[in-house]
């Protein structure tokens, strides 16, 4: 039950940020992740792409994370794309109506292009 | 299901690394019992959720109990803590729309479970029971 954060950048037609998660988000692991995230934007990186491909659960604080982040880099005309294919966190963000916030994608290159 | 009657206890201290156990543990249960995957997927997000209100909003409480009854059709599973400062506010499911931090953890449980009910005392602290009826 842990969380494992790389920060890398995307060398594509639309340059971006990308952050892979593996492992799971939940009230003990998401801080690792919020620092992560939140320390990208301060450095100035408003086009994040966050690889959840590799996580296992999510739950409503790691949820909170991901809207806080969405909500820093809007400050800036930013966006936070997402990258999930597991139904079961798919079927989190579908609850929860954050599928109409996020823009999800099945590969990280779609993710990219879109942001 | 098959049983009935049965009743599995849990006590983990409250606090964040101790969620993960009780998530394991009610994912334990729920495959004995033959609930499907996303069901038991539905279960240990719940349990969790519950746990994670407890952690947040009832910092006087040392502990958690988690109570899992088995019925032939149905887990029923309390979540309780001693905190006398939980407020309903905590409690309440937030209204979805515009995307906030925090506040999305009761929404999902009501959202994943069958039955939820909440006993507020101010004397004993908070206790969450949730149902979930096994799909045949």
């Amino acid at each position: 039950m842990d969380i494992k954060v790389n920060v890398r950048e995307h060398d594509g037609q639309r340059p971006c940020s990308v952050v892979d998660l593996n492992g799971e988000i939940d009230v003990y692991t998401s801080p690792k992740v919020k620092e992560a995230i939140m320390g990208l934007i301060d450095a100035g990186n408003y086009a994040l792409v966050i690889n959840l491909e590799n996580v296992r659960y999510i739950d409503s604080t790691g949820l909170g994370v991901l809207i806080g982040g969405l909500k820093r880099v809007r400050e800036h005309s930013g966006a936070v794309n997402l990258v999930c294919t597991n139904p079961q966190i798919k079927k989190i963000f579908d609850i929860t109506g954050l599928v109409k916030i996020f823009g999800i994608y099945d590969t990280e290159a779609t993710a990219c292009e879109n942001l | 299901m098959t049983e009935d009657g049965g009743l599995v206890e849990l006590k983990i201290p409250s606090r964040a690394e101790w969620v993960g156990v009780a998530r394991l543990a009610i994912a334990g249960i729920a495959s004995r019992l033959q609930f499907s995957i996303e069901d038991i997927e539905d279960l240990k997000l719940a349990v969790a959720e519950a746990c994670t209100n407890c952690i947040m909003h009832a910092s006087d409480s040392d502990s958690i109990a988690i109570s899992c009854s088995i019925k032939s059709d149905k887990l029923i599973v309390t979540v309780a803590d001693t905190g006398k400062s939980a407020s309903s506010r905590a409690l309440e499911p937030k209204r979805l729309g515009e995307p906030k931090v925090g506040g999305l953890g009761v929404f999902l449980i009501r959202s994943l479970m069958d039955d939820v009910e909440y006993e507020l005392n101010p004397e004993s602290g908070t206790r969450l029971t949730m149902t979930k009826f096994l799909r045949t």
